[in-house]
Parts: C-alpha cells; sequence; structure tokens
C-alpha cells in the first residue's frame, strides 16, 4: 500500500479558523504513536466555508474533510488513518461518491489556481513536480524567441487580472519595443479591494506561479530585475513569497545566469507596501517602490517606456502571471477555449458576504452571475432573499437581482456600470441598506484619496456628506440630483482611476434602487431596516417573558431587567446591533 | 485624503525619552541604497511600535534624506503611527465583506468594552484598536487581528469575549 499523505490547507483563512492547531495535534498524534503517513501543509483550497480543511490522500482516493476541531481529526485518525475507513460525515469532497458540496465544485476549472490547495508552496520541488518551471524549461530548450512568447499570450486572450482588463500580450509588446540597457518586471500584489482575496491565495498557495510567471515576462521583453510590491497585512504570502525566492535562487532559477544561460541575469525582490489603496494604480506604486508617496502621475509616459527609475517596465497582477506559465506550457488554444469573444480563459472570484459558501471560485469567463451564487455559492444565508452583487470593490458598482443572468466578462460587465475589477463579489440580501454601501464605498474612496485633483479630494468628500445626510434621515430634495452632478464632474476631472470610477457605487445604487434613496430622503425611513439612526429596538410588554436571553446576549449591556420581568432597552447605550430582535424566542423585540 | 495635518509642537512625545541607539543598526542597513525612505521607517516602527519625534531628526542627519519628505511619507502611508501605542494592536475589519457582516457592531461593541474611541489606546496601555481595510480573511467576516492573529465569524458578543481572553492570555 502506498503511504496515506495528510493535507492541512493552512493558508490565511485556515489559519484564521484555527488550522494551525489542528495541524499540531496531527503531528503530536503522530509522534506519539508512530504512526505511518506523511503530513504536509498546503494553500487555500477554496472552500473557505468549510475551513479548517484536512484532506487525506489513500490508495482508494482523495477525501477532503470540513470544519475539523479537535474531536473530529482525532476521530479520522482513528477510522480513516488506522482502519482504513472514511469517516462519511465529515467529508465535504470525494470523488467516491456524491456530496452537498460537488455543486461548489463542479464546473470550476483551475488554471490560476491550479496548485492552490494541492502542492506544498514552501517546498519547490512539489511545484516542479506539479509541471513547475517547465513553461521557461520549454523556452529555452526549444529557443523560443521573445516575439513568439509574446505572440503566443496574444493568441491566448489573456488580458489584466488587475482590473483594467488591458490585453496582457500587446502590454509585453510595447516593453518589448522600448530599448534600455535596464528594465523591470513589477507584480501587483497590493490587492487593495477590500472584500477580495485571490491574490492573496494564489500567493500563499502557489508563490512559484507567480516567479515563474514573472521569469517569462522577464524573457519576453528582456528584463533584469523584478520587484513583487505586496501589501503588509498579507504577512504570510509575504514569507512565503521570500522562501520561494530563496529557493529559486538556490536551483539557479534566479539571480545571474539563470537556468544555465549564460548572460540572463533576472532577480526578484518583495516590496512591502505601507497601507495607501492608491498604490495599486501603476505609477503610484513606482514612485512608492522609489520611497515616495504614493501618487499617481500622467500618463503618457506608459511605464512600458518610462516606469520605475525612469526604466522600461512592465507591470502586471498577480493573477495575470499565474496563468502565464500554464499558457506558455500548453499553448495559447488550452486557455482562449474557455470563455468568451472578447474576455478568454477563466477568473478566479471572491465569494464573500451574505453568501451561504463564500470561498474562492474559478470559472470559465462568460458564465452567468446567477450561477456563480446560486450552483457554486449555494445561494443567499438563511435563504433570504437576493438583492444585489456588488463587482470591482470601490471602483466598481452593484448590479441588482433582475440582470443576475449577466455574464461575467468585461464587456457584459461594464455595461450594467459595474466593472470586473479584480474579482471580488460581495453579495448583499435584503436586510442591506443600498444607500449605506454607497456611503461606505465613499467613506472608503474620500480617505484614500492621494489629495492630488481637486474633485477627487473635495468632491468626494462632499458626496459622503450627503449621502452620510441622507442616512441619518436629515436628506434633502435635490440630494440625489446633486450626488449625480458631482459625480460626473469628479469623473471628468479625475486623474487616475480612483477618482475616475469613485462615483460608480453611487451611480449604480441611484440608477438600479433610487426607490430606497427616495425612501430615506422623502419618508425618513430605511427600507432594509439598518440605518442606525431610522430604527428602535424597543421591548413588546405584552409579549417580554422576562426571559433574559436578549441582555445576555446584548454586546453593550443596553437591556436591563429582572428575570420574569419586563425587560427594557436603554435606547442611549443600543447599537442597533439586532441581536435581541433575532434571539428572541417570543417575538417581543420591535423594530420599527 | 491621505494627508495628516499635525503640528510638530504638538508631538506629545517630544519630550519622552526613547533610546535611539538602536537606530544605528538600521541607518547602517540602508545606507548609501535607493528607495529606502519606506523600509527605514517601517523598521524604525518595528522597533518602536510608533515613529518617535526625535528619531526623524536622527535619520534626517544620518541618511540625508529632508526632514519633510521623512514626514511626507511618513503621513502619507496608514501603517505609519506618529503616536505611541499600545501593548497589542486590535485591528477591526471594515472591508466590504466584513462591513455587509456588521464590522460596525464589532467596533462598537469593542470600544464600548474597553472604554475607548476609534484608534485610542486604553488607559492600561494594553490595546490599541484600530480601523483596517481587509485583512484578506473575507469569507470569515467579520474578523479581527489581534497581533498576528485573526479571529473571524465573530458577533459583538464573542469579539467581546475574545478580546478579554486574549488579555487573560498574554496579562505578565
Ligand atoms: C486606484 C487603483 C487601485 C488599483 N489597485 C490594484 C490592485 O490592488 N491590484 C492590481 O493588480 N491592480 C490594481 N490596479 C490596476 C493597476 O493600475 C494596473 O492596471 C494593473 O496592476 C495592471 O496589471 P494587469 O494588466 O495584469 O491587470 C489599481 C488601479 C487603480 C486606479
Ligand atoms: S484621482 Fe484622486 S487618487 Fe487619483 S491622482 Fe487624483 S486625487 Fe489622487
Ligand atoms: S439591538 Fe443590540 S445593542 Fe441594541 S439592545 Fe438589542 S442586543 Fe443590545
Ligand atoms: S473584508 Fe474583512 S477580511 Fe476582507
Amino acid at each position: 500500500m502506498e503511504q496515506i499523505k495528510i493535507l492541512v490547507g493552512l493558508a490565511s483563512c485556515g489559519i484564521a479558523a484555527g488550522a494551525n492547531k489542528i495541524y499540531e495535534k496531527i503531528s503530536a498524534i503522530k509522534e506519539q504513536e508512530k504512526l505511518n503517513f506523511e503530513l504536509t501543509k498546503t494553500g487555500c483550497v477554496g472552500m473557505c466555508y468549510r475551513e479548517p480543511l484536512v484532506e487525506v490522500i489513500d490508495d482508494t482516493g482523495s477525501y477532503l474533510y470540513g470544519e475539523i476541531d479537535d474531536v473530529r481529526i482525532t476521530e479520522i485518525i482513528e477510522k480513516h488513518i488506522k482502519t482504513g475507513e472514511p469517516v462519511k460525515e465529515y467529508i465535504v469532497k470525494t470523488d467516491l461518491f456524491e456530496n452537498e458540496d460537488d455543486s461548489y465544485c463542479k464546473n470550476q476549472v483551475k488554471i490560476a489556481l491550479r496548485n492552490c490547495g494541492v502542492i506544498n508552496p514552501e517546498v519547490i520541488e512539489e511545484y516542479e513536480n506539479a509541471g513547475g518551471y517547465l513553461a521557461v524549461k520549454k523556452i529555452l530548450n526549444n529557443n523560443i524567441s521573445q516575439e513568439t512568447v509574446i505572440q503566443t499570450i496574444i493568441d491566448s486572450g489573456l488580458r489584466g487580472r488587475g482590473g483594467g482588463g488591458f490585453p496582457t500580450g500587446l502590454k509585453w509588446k510595447f516593453a518589448f519595443n522600448s530599448k534600455s540597457d535596464e528594465k523591470y518586471i513589477i507584480c501587483n500584489a497590493d490587492e487593495g479591494d477590500p472584500g477580495a482575496f485571490m491574490d492573496r491565495s494564489v500567493l500563499e498557495g502557489d508563490p512559484h506561479s507567480v516567479l515563474e510567471g514573472m521569469t517569462i515576462a522577464a524573457y519576453a521583453i528582456g528584463a533584469t530585475q523584478g520587484v513583487i510590491y505586496c501589501r503588509a497585512e498579507y504577512p504570510l504570502a509575504i514569507k512565503r513569497l521570500n522562501i520561494a525566492i530563496d529557493q529559486s535562487r538556490a536551483k539557479g532559477y534566479l539571480g545571474k545566469d539563470i537556468y544555465g544561460k549564460k548572460g540572463w541575469n533576472f532577480d526578484i525582490y518583495v516590496k512591502e507596501g505601507a497601507g495607501a489603496f492608491v498604490c495599486g494604480e501603476e505609477t503610484a506604486l513606482m514612485a512608492s517602490v522609489e520611497g515616495r508617496r504614493g501618487m499617481p502621475r500622467k500618463r503618457p509616459p506608459f511605464p512600458a517606456v518610462s516606469g520605475l527609475w525612469k526604466k522600461p517596465t512592465n507591470i502586471n497582477n498577480v493573477e495575470t502571471f499565474a496563468n502565464v506559465p500554464y499558457i506558455v506550457l500548453n499553448g495559447a488554444q488550452s486557455f482562449n477555449k474557455y470563455g468568451t469573444e472578447k474576455s478568454k480563459g477563466t477568473k478566479v472570484f471572491a465569494l464573500t458576504g451574505k453568501i451561504k459558501r463564500g470561498g474562492l471560485v474559478e470559472v470559465p469567463m462568460g458564465i452567468s452571475i446567477k450561477d456563480i451564487i446560486f450552483k457554486h455559492g449555494g445561494g443567499i444565508q438563511g435563504d433570504k432573499k437576493f438583492k444585489a452583487v456588488q463587482l470591482g470593490g470601490p471602483s466598481g458598482g452593484c448590479i441588482p437581482d433582475y440582470l443576475a443572468e449577466t455574464p461575467v466578462d468585461y464587456d457584459s460587465i461594464l455595461a450594467t456600470g459595474a466593472i470586473m475589477g479584480s474579482g471580488g463579489m460581495v453579495v448583499m440580501d435584503e436586510t442591506t441598506c443600498m444607500v449605506d454601501m454607497a456611503r461606505f464605498f465613499l467613506d472608503f474612496t474620500q480617505k484614500e484619496s492621494c489629495g492630488k485633483c481637486t474633485f477627487c479630494r473635495i468632491g468626494t468628500k462632499r458626496m459622503l456628506e450627503i449621502l452620510t445626510r441622507i442616512c441619518e434621515g436629515e436628506g434633502k430634495e435635490g440630494d440625489i440630483e446633486l450626488l449625480e452632478e458631482l459625480a460626473y464632474q469628479i469623473k471628468d476631472s479625475s486623474l487616475c482611476g480612483l477618482g475616475q470610477t469613485a462615483p460608480n457605487p453611487v451611480l449604480t445604487t441611484i440608477k438600479y434602487f433610487r426607490n430606497e434613496y427616495e425612501a430615506h430622503i422623502r419618508d425618513k425611513k430605511c427600507p432594509a431596516k439598518s440605518c442606525k439612526k431610522l430604527i428602535t429596538y424597543t421591548v413588546n410588554p405584552e409579549k417580554c417573558t422576562g426571559c433574559t436571553v436578549c441582555a445576555k446576549n446584548c454586546p453593550v449591556n443596553a437591556i436591563s431587567g429582572e428575570r420574569k420581568q419586563v425587560h427594557f432597552i436603554d435606547q442611549e447605550v443600543c447599537i442597533k446591533c439586532g441581536v435581541c430582535f433575532s434571539k428572541c424566542k417570543f417575538e417581543a423585540i420591535n423594530l420599527s | 485624503m491621505r494627508i495628516q495635518r499635525i503640528a510638530i509642537e504638538n508631538r506629545e512625545d517630544n519630550l519622552e525619552e526613547v533610546d535611539l541607539s538602536q537606530l544605528d543598526s538600521v541607518i547602517e542597513k540602508f545606507k548609501n541604497k535607493k528607495g529606502i525612505t519606506i523600509p527605514v521607517l517601517q523598521a524604525v516602527q518595528q522597533i518602536y511600535g510608533y515613529l518617535p519625534a526625535k528619531a526623524f531628526d536622527l535619520l534626517s542627519e544620518k541618511t540625508g534624506i529632508k526632514k519633510s519628505e521623512l514626514y511626507g511619507v511618513a503621513t502619507f502611508y496608514a501603517q505609519f503611527r506618529l503616536k505611541p501605542v499600545g501593548k497589542h494592536i486590535v485591528k477591526v475589519c471594515h472591508g466590504t465583506a466584513c462591513h455587509v457582516q456588521g464590522a460596525n457592531i464589532i467596533s462598537e461593541s469593542i470600544l464600548e468594552a474597553l472604554k475607548i474611541a476609534d484608534g485610542e489606546t486604553t488607559t492600561d496601555g494594553f490595546y490599541t484598536v484600530e480601523s483596517v481595510a481587509c485583512l484578506g480573511c473575507c469569507s470569515l467576516a467579520p474578523v479581527i487581528m489581534i497581533d498576528d492573529e485573526v479571529f473571524g465569524k465573530l458577533s459583538g458578543k464573542t469579539a467581546v469575549n475574545v478580546i478579554k481572553e486574549y488579555q487573560l492570555k498574554h496579562n505578565n
């Protein structure tokens, strides 16, 4: 019998759910009882809603166990490892029989995520055994020219995954055409969209694929230095990248005369960001790498002509780079057979919000939003009504339920007023207030504006003030029109993408949920019952049995009352969290 | 806007004694390299937990980077702090996913329990509470991070419990 293998998903999401302790526990039992199996770490499997995840591979197949705790792991070791009998109740995925979660995985096509949750990201050999670094070697062994590599990427139809969707091959061609003795490759790992974590998962789960993608790009354009600009909030990603870089250097894949090719020098280092959303914008990013304030500048000159340290620079997103080795190794057709006419290949989405199964899905472009939310995501938490989905983060927009058939490709999404963005999909249900969402995003962009352009700096602030007023029941007739006017002015007079897209969340919510704005302004009501100033929670004395459940669960101790006596909510203290409302078994809490 | 206005004379720690000898190794490490402003400040903050006013004077003198530039960078990026912080930092995520799942309630519950406002430090100097945007664990929203440890799927009540237990565990 082949040795049994146990993999523990140890990405940030798994660790947050307690996977480290599970790993240590398995390791301790293994040690203590001298059990014979291989224990290894891996990245994010994508089924974040079932974390912590443990996969057992034996000679009958693979079994993925979910929501593992101390009790479950002990049982799995006792039964599955010792007697070879899988513990069916805890299995979330296996090829051997059907499972409730199968629809989450079905129809996913993993290209960018091909190794995430499969290999140990801290061991270069595992990446190589999975076909890693074969793409670079293919180029060198067959003397494939720079032009041919670029043409392959153009033919694949790969477009930038960082949000802009610019054809990657074309961008490389521009940088290739710039003549210079020094060129740079930058990997944009700033992942600024709050609510998106695709890039983090790739960096933590398969850092070598990004290094290989960058190396191929370096070959194609003739670059000698690579920089990965990673946000500081991702310490594990930074750690694993540095491990991967050290291993690659040791193998001669980075440094001088790499892959044994005389005169081919290329090295990569990681630059930590310092917390500024605008640094995701390419010219601001380069200013930040140079050690300055991250303020965007006018383009042209484009980075391909004058970028980092004024040298030709090619900048791509993490997921873009992760696709590259696959395309080069398997040919353009292996990628462009998926997707639509203008949006080829697959895209990773981070499903979050009020969704049953939150996590990462990689699907062919062109499938509908509805399929992603209902087939993969399993629908809305608590079977509430699906209201809207936010795509593209602060630069994007809200797509309402009745447009759920919209296919996910760059152009169809753009037609709704949202943008594809980097792949964050935040799902909202009937309890989410759309005016509050717009206010939330404006609050974000207003804080993150670099301050260079007047309209972006002050216009967003004015918009935020109006939205805050509306949410607090102080809205006036004409506010909506004023918001729209400001929105178009900001779009027209901002230098960079931040300002140009900042009004999008407001414009799309006005477009699709104008009635909610009007209810706030005219009736001083929040239809979603979420805006704090417009709701109150009170105890209905007729129904209250004095069970004390509400008082025990109130996070701020706003509820007082003796056992078996009617309770009372102190409105001064209440933060309107709604816990008492949902916990009371006697429907004695009124929401008005 | 990403610019904080600070009046130098108001910097509370101006009189505070900080051991500046620790800066020598930082200056040594980054000497004569280009694009070092951010990494230098990050290294200084690593030592003190914040950027002491006196460190700016010394850094400027030793590296030749203008003080205006150091302050410009330090006030631009959210990571840098100009005030001393508590022993442990609580970061409450206010990214989109966490917002939708009730991040405000988490913040308000924690701040109410600790009797401080956002960005402040508790009187015992144990916690500083900050709001941040997205810790990358959105599927576990709402999420908080204490030092390097992430806690997810919280409610107001459980968040307060986590804070209290963490303090008990690390209070020595
Ligand atoms: C305000 C702003 C923030 C951005 N943030 C990111 C980001 O976090 N990650 C990213 O890859 N691209 C981001 N971009 C897009 C980049 O400017 C750039 O287009 C991208 O990195 C190019 O790579 P790609 O062609 O592979 O997408 C941002 C753009 C703007 C205007
Ligand atoms: S649009 Fe906004 S973020 Fe962009 S350069 Fe102008 S002020 Fe800065
Ligand atoms: S809504 Fe929340 S804060 Fe207010 S009384 Fe109920 S449980 Fe307490
Ligand atoms: S939005 Fe809170 S972790 Fe991403």
